[in-house]
C-alpha cells in the first residue's frame, strides 16, 4: 500500500471522522472498537485471544503463559509469538518473531510463528489506524516497539515466577537463551517450567525494553521461521487446505469488466461427474464439485450469456490515445514550487520526454483463492488474508452478520505483492457469495474452497494502473538544475475505496504521485500534476505503488539531464540532495560497491557494455542501485549485475533484507523486460505465464546487497527494492547504446546497433 | 480403479482417466506439497519425478504415468540428492512466499541427480522453466552448487 497510509499513521480514527466519512467507510472503520487500542493488545484481558492453526484449535491458544496478545509460552517450553501479519515471503514471520525472542531471552529454536486470527482491538496494524492488515511495507515497522513491549513483559513475569520460586530477589535473575538462571546458587528453569507460575504474577506496567547494545538476534542472522515447512511441502496455503466435506469451486467470470450474467445454462455442467451444484453469484456463475478438476470440466461444459450494456470495451491503444490528449492540458496540482513554466522557458538546456507504463497484473504462484464456510453461527473463511478488518466487515456486510461473527483463519501466502489487499475486497466476497448462493441446499454447510484458474487470476483485474508521464526538465547555463514539470495520468487506485478521503486531496491522489511530488532533487521550479482518467478497468496497489512508475520517470530524467550537463551521474545526484543525506549514503554505497567509473569488462565479444544507477525513497526506506547489461547487436540484452545499497534504519533481520532486495529488484526487472496487460476491445490480451512471461532463472543478475548501519527506527522492505531497478537498467542501456526508454517494458528493438 | 505408484507405495485412486496426474495427488491423495500454478506447463510448479525425471504434473494425464514410478516433494528426502538440497534450502534460507519451491525442489533435485557439477549455464537450463515471483533465483542457484559440494 501507499506511503501516504504509511505517514498518516498518526492519524486517528477520531481525525478520520473529522473528514467526514461516507456510511460505507464509516461501516469499514469506525465501527471497530475505539482508542487504546495497544493498550488492549498488551493487556491482560487480551490473553483470551485465540490463534487459529489449520483446521482446528490452536496449541497456542491453550498456553498457560499469555501475558499480552503477542506471546504464547505452553509447558512444552515452545514460545509462539501470534504474528499479527501475513506471511507473503516478505519474512514477517520471521521477523515479528525475532523481535520478540530478543526481548524474551529466548532460543530462536524454541519459537514458532502463528498467524494471529482477525481482531482489530487486538491485532490492527498501529500506521492503519484501527485496521488490522499487511501492507505499505510497514509490519516491521508498526510492530517494533510494540512487540519489544510485548517480549519485554513476558520476560519480567517469568523472572518474577522464577524469583518467587527460588525466594530471591529478582534483579538476580538473569536470562538467556531460554533458560532463566539464578547463577548464585546455581539453579536454573525452562520458561516451559516457569510458565504456569508466570501466568499468575501481575502483569508489570512499567517494563523498559532492551538496550541495543544487548540484542542477541536482532541485527544478526536467524534462519526463517517457515523454512522447514516450505522445504518438505506440508507448509499450508489456501490452495492445500482440506476440510471434512469441503467441495471446491471454479466461477465463469465475464470475458469483460462490468459484464453481467444475463442467463446461463448449466444442465451441461451438472451431468459432469462430481458436479454438485451450479449457482449465479454476482461476479459470475459458480460450478461447484467434489474436486478441482471436476469443477474446471463443468465450467468448461458451461454455457452463459453475458449482459455487456455496462462492459468495458477499450483497447490500451484507445487509453493511450486519450491520455496522450490528457497529457496536452493541466491537471490538478500535486505539488508547485516557484514557475516551472517560466523557468523552462529561460533554461539553456531542457530535456522533454513522455514516458509509458502498460497495465501490470501482479501474477503471485498462487492464483486467488478462498474458503469460507457458513453456520447458523457465522462464517469462518481460511485465506492468506491481507486485509483482515476490510474483509471482515465486507463479509458481515454481505452476509448479513456482526463482523465478530465473521472468523478468518491466516494461512501462507504464495504471493501477492499487494493483490490480496483488496479494497474491495474482491475474491473473498466471492467465495462467501458462492457458499451463500448454497446456503439452504443440502450443501450449505459445506466448506467451499474457491479455486481461480491462472487465467482468471490473469484476467481477474486490479492492475497496476496503465500510465503516462509527460515531463520536461531545464538546466541553466551551468548546468544546474531550475526547472522541473511533470504531469501523470493514469487511473487513480485509491479512489471509490475507504481510503478515498485519506489519501485523495483537491483531486490527486497521493499514490499516483508519491515519488515524483515529493521529488528529492533541489529545484526551485517545480510543477506537478495530474490526470486521473476512469476508464473502468480494475486497479490496485502493486509492490511500491506510485513508485513503481514515478521512480523510472524521475531517476532516467535525472540521468539525462548529468548526461546533458556533462556531469557523472552518481555525483549530479549528490550536488542535488544536500538535504536528503540518506539518499546520498546508499548511493554512494553502491556506486562504491559497484566500482562505479571504473572501465566494465567485455563479456561476450561483440556486446555493448554499460553501467546505470538510481536511487530512491518509498516507505521510508532507501535504495540505490547500480545494473551491469550486456547489449547484443540485436538488441537483445543481458542485466548482469546488480550492486544494491539500502538503509531501512535498524536491519532487524539483515539477511531478510538481502533477501527482499534480491526479490525485489527481481520483481521490478520482470515488470521492466516483460510485463504487461493490455486490452482489446475490453478483453485482457494475456492469460497466463506464455504470454504474460515474467523473470526466469537466466535473465536473474549476480546481486550484491549493502545494507547501511543504523540506528534508526526500522522501516519496511518489502517494497522499497522493487521501483529502482527499471531505471537503473534504462539508464544502463543508455550508456551501453545512447539511446533512452522511454517505454516499459523495453524494447529491445529499440536497442540495435 | 486406476493403479498408481506413489512414493513407492501402491494406490488406487476412484478418477476419470484424463485427469492430471496434480489434481491427483492433490485432491484424491490429499499430497498437497505439489502445486497448481498454470495448468499448462510453464510455471513448474507442479513438478514431480516419474521414473527420477522431472515431469509436469498438471499437464500429465494419471492414465499416462500408471505402472510409473511417481516421487513427489513429500518424499523426496529419501533420497540423497533430495535431502541435500532441502538441507541447501534451508541453510541459504531460500524461500520467500515458498509456493513455487517444491517444484524448484524437485527440478534442483533431478538436476543434481543427472549431473553432479552443474554450472551456471547447465542450471539456467534445468531450472529455467521453474518460475518464482519472489525471484529467490540468486539463492536457488547458491542452493544447488552448495548441494552440489556434498555429492559424490
Amino acid at each position: 500500500m501507499s506511503k501516504q497510509l504509511h505517514n498518516r499513521s498518526q492519524h486517528s480514527a477520531t481525525a478520520r471522522s473529522e473528514t467526514g466519512l461516507s456510511r460505507r467507510e464509516a461501516i469499514q472503520w469506525t465501527l471497530i472498537a475505539g482508542g487504546g487500542l495497544t493498550l488492549a493488545a498488551l493487556s491482560p484481558s487480551s490473553g483470551s485471544a485465540q490463534g487459529t492453526s489449520v483446521m482446528g484449535a490452536s496449541k497456542a491458544s491453550s498456553a498457560p503463559f499469555a501475558p499480552n496478545a503477542f506471546v504464547r509460552i505452553g509447558e512444552d517450553n515452545v514460545v509462539t509469538v501470534m504474528c499479527k501479519h501475513t506471511e507473503m515471503g516478505q519474512g514477517s514471520y520471521t521477523g515479528l518473531c525475532t523481535i520478540v525472542a530478543d526481548e524474551l531471552d529466548a532460543d530462536w529454536g524454541q519459537v514458532k510463528a502463528e498467524g494471529a486470527p482477525a481482531n482489530a482491538a487486538l491485532y490492527n496494524n498501529l500506521m492503519w489506524g484501527q485496521a488490522q492488515g499487511t501492507g505499505g511495507s510497514t509490519a516491521i515497522a508498526n510492530s517494533f516497539e510494540q512487540l519489544r513491549q510485548a517480549g519485554a513483559t513476558a520476560r519480567a513475569m517469568l523472572v518474577s515466577a522464577a524469583a518467587q520460586e527460588w525466594k530471591v530477589p529478582a534483579n538476580t535473575i538473569t536470562v538467556e537463551k531460554g533458560v532463566v538462571w539464578h547463577k548464585p546458587s546455581k539453579r536454573k528453569a525452562t520458561f516451559g517450567a516457569l510458565a504456569s507460575k508466570a501466568a499468575a504474577q501481575p502483569i508489570p506496567t512499567d517494563v523498559k525494553p532492551k538496550d541495543p547494545k544487548q540484542y542477541v538476534y536482532i541485527g544478526k542472522r536467524v534462519t526463517r521461521t517457515d523454512s522447514p515447512a516450505k522445504v518438505n511441502g506440508s507448509a499450508v496455503f489456501t490452495q492445500d487446505l482440506k476440510l471434512p466435506g469441503m467441495l471446491t469451486a471454479v466461477v465463469a467470470h465475464p470475458p469483460r469488466f462490468g459484464a453481467k450474467v444475463k442467463s446461463f445454462d448449466g444442465s451441461k455442467a451438472k451431468a459432469v461427474a462430481g458436479v454438485v451444484a451450479v449457482v449465479s453469484i454476482p461476479s459470475g456463475v459458480a460450478v461447484v464439485a467434489r474436486d478441482f478438476w471436476s469443477a474446471k470440466k463443468g465450467r468448461d461444459a458451461l454455457t452463459v450469456e453475458w449482459d455487456e450494456s455496462k462492459a468495458v470495451k477499450i483497447s490500451s491503444s484507445e487509453l493511450l490515445a486519450q491520455y496522450k490528449t490528457l497529457a496536452g492540458q493541466p491537471g490538478a496540482v500535486a505539488r508547485k514550487e516557484g514557475d516551472a513554466a517560466a523557468a523552462l522557458a529561460k533554461a539553456a538546456k531542457k530535456v522533454e520526454a513522455e514516458f509509458v507504463f502498460p497495465y501490470l497484473a501482479h501474477a503471485a504462484m498462487e492464483p486467488l483463492n478462498c474458503v469460507v464456510q457458513l453456520s447458523k453461527d457465522g462464517c469462518e473463511v481460511w485465506n492468506g488474508e491481507q486485509n483482515q478488518t476490510g474483509d471482515q466487515f465486507a463479509l458481515a456486510s454481505v452476509l448479513g452478520l456482526k463482523p465478530e461473527q465473521v472468523k478468518l483463519n491466516q494461512l501462507f501466502v504464495g504471493g501477492s505483492f499487494g493483490r490480496r489487499a483488496n479494497p474491495s475486497s474482491d475474491y473473498v466476497l466471492e467465495a462467501a457469495f458462492i457458499a451463500k448462493a448454497l446456503a439452504g441446499t443440502e450443501h450449505g454447510s459445506a466448506p467451499i474452497k474457491m479455486l481461480w484458474t491462472r487465467e482468471d487470476d490473469m484476467r481477474g483485474g486490479y492492475y497496476r494502473p496503465m500510465y503516462l508521464h509527460k515531463v520536461s526538465a531545464g538546466l541553466d547555463a551551468q548546468g544546474q538544475l531550475v526547472a522541473w514539470q511533470q504531469r501523470i495520468v493514469g487511473q487513480s487506485i485509491i479512489a471509490g475505496t475507504p481510503f478515498e478521503k485519506m489519501l485523495v486531496k483537491d483531486g490527486v491522489d497521493m499514490t499516483s504521485v508519491e515519488g515524483a511530488a515529493d521529488l528529492p532533487y533541489a529545484v526551485a521550479n517545480l510543477r506537478v500534476d495530474l490526470h486521473s482518467p476512469r476508464p473502468g478497468v480494475p486497479v490496485q496497489w502493486w509492490r511500491s505503488v506510485g513508485s513503481t512508475h514515478t521512480a523510472f520517470s524521475v531517476e532516467t530524467i535525472v540521468d539525462e539531464l548529468a548526461h546533458l550537463a556533462g556531469k557523472d551521474a552518481v555525483a549530479f545526484r549528490e550536488g542535488l540532495l544536500s538535504k536528503h543525506p540518506r539518499h546520498v549514503a546508499v548511493l554512494k554505497l553502491a556506486a562504491e560497491k559497484a566500482g562505479w567509473g571504473k572501465p566494465l569488462p567485455t563479456l561476450r565479444a561483440g556486446e555493448r557494455r554499460g553501467r546505470g544507477v538510481a536511487v530512491h525513497e518509498s516507505f521510508g526506506s532507501y535504495v540505490a542501485q547500480v545494473a551491469e547489461v550486456s547489449v547484443a547487436k540485436d538488441g537483445t540484452f543481458t542485466v548482469d549485475r546488480v550492486v544494491c545499497a539500502v538503509d531501512c534504519g535498524l536491519a532487524i533481520n539483515p539477511d531478510q533484507v538481502v533477501a527482499q532486495m534480491e526479490g525485489g529488484l527481481g520483481y521490478g526487472l520482470a515488470a521492466a523486460l516483460s510485463g504487461k496487460i493490455t486490452l482489446k476491445d475490453g478483453l485482457i490480451e494475456q492469460s497466463n505465464f506464455h504470454d504474460y512471461p515474467v523473470l526466469r532463472m537466466a535473465d536473474m543478475p549476480k546481486v550484491e546487497v549493502h545494507i547501511v548501519p543504523s540506528t534508526e527506527k526500522p522501516s519496511g522492505v518489502g517494497e522499497p527494492g522493487t521501483p529502482v531497478i527499471a531505471p537503473a537498467v534504462a539508464n544502463a542501456l543508455f550508456a551501453a547504446t545512447g539511446k533512452r526508454i522511454r517505454t516499459l517494458p523495453i524494447s529491445t528493438a529499440d536497442l540495435a546497433g | 480403479m486406476i493403479r498408481l505408484n506413489v512414493n513407492g507405495k501402491q494406490v488406487n485412486v476412484d478418477v476419470s482417466p484424463d485427469t492430471p496426474l496434480l489434481w491427483v495427488l492433490r485432491d484424491a491423495l490429499n499430497m498437497t506439497g505439489t502445486k497448481y500454478g498454470c495448468g499448462m506447463s510453464v510455471c513448474g510448479a507442479c513438478t514431480v519425478h516419474v521414473n527420477g525425471s522431472p515431469m509436469r504434473a498438471c499437464s500429465t494425464p494419471v492414465s499416462a504415468v500408471v505402472g510409473q514410478k511417481i516421487t513427489t516433494i513429500e518424499d523426496i528426502d529419501k533420497n540423497a540428492i533430495g535431502k541435500a538440497v532441502q538441507a541447501a534450502w534451508r541453510k541459504h534460507d531460500v524461500v520467500q512466499c515458498g509456493f513455487c519451491q517444491s517444484g524448484q525442489i524437485m527440478a534442483a533435485t533431478a538436476l543434481l541427480a543427472s549431473n553432479k557439477k552443474p554450472s551456471d549455464a547447465d542450471i539456467d537450463a534445468a531450472m529455467s522453466g521453474n518460475l518464482c515471483r519472489c525471484a529467490t533465483y540468486v539463492r536457488i542457484r547458491a542452493a544447488i552448487k552448495d548441494a552440489a559440494t556434498g555429492l559424490k
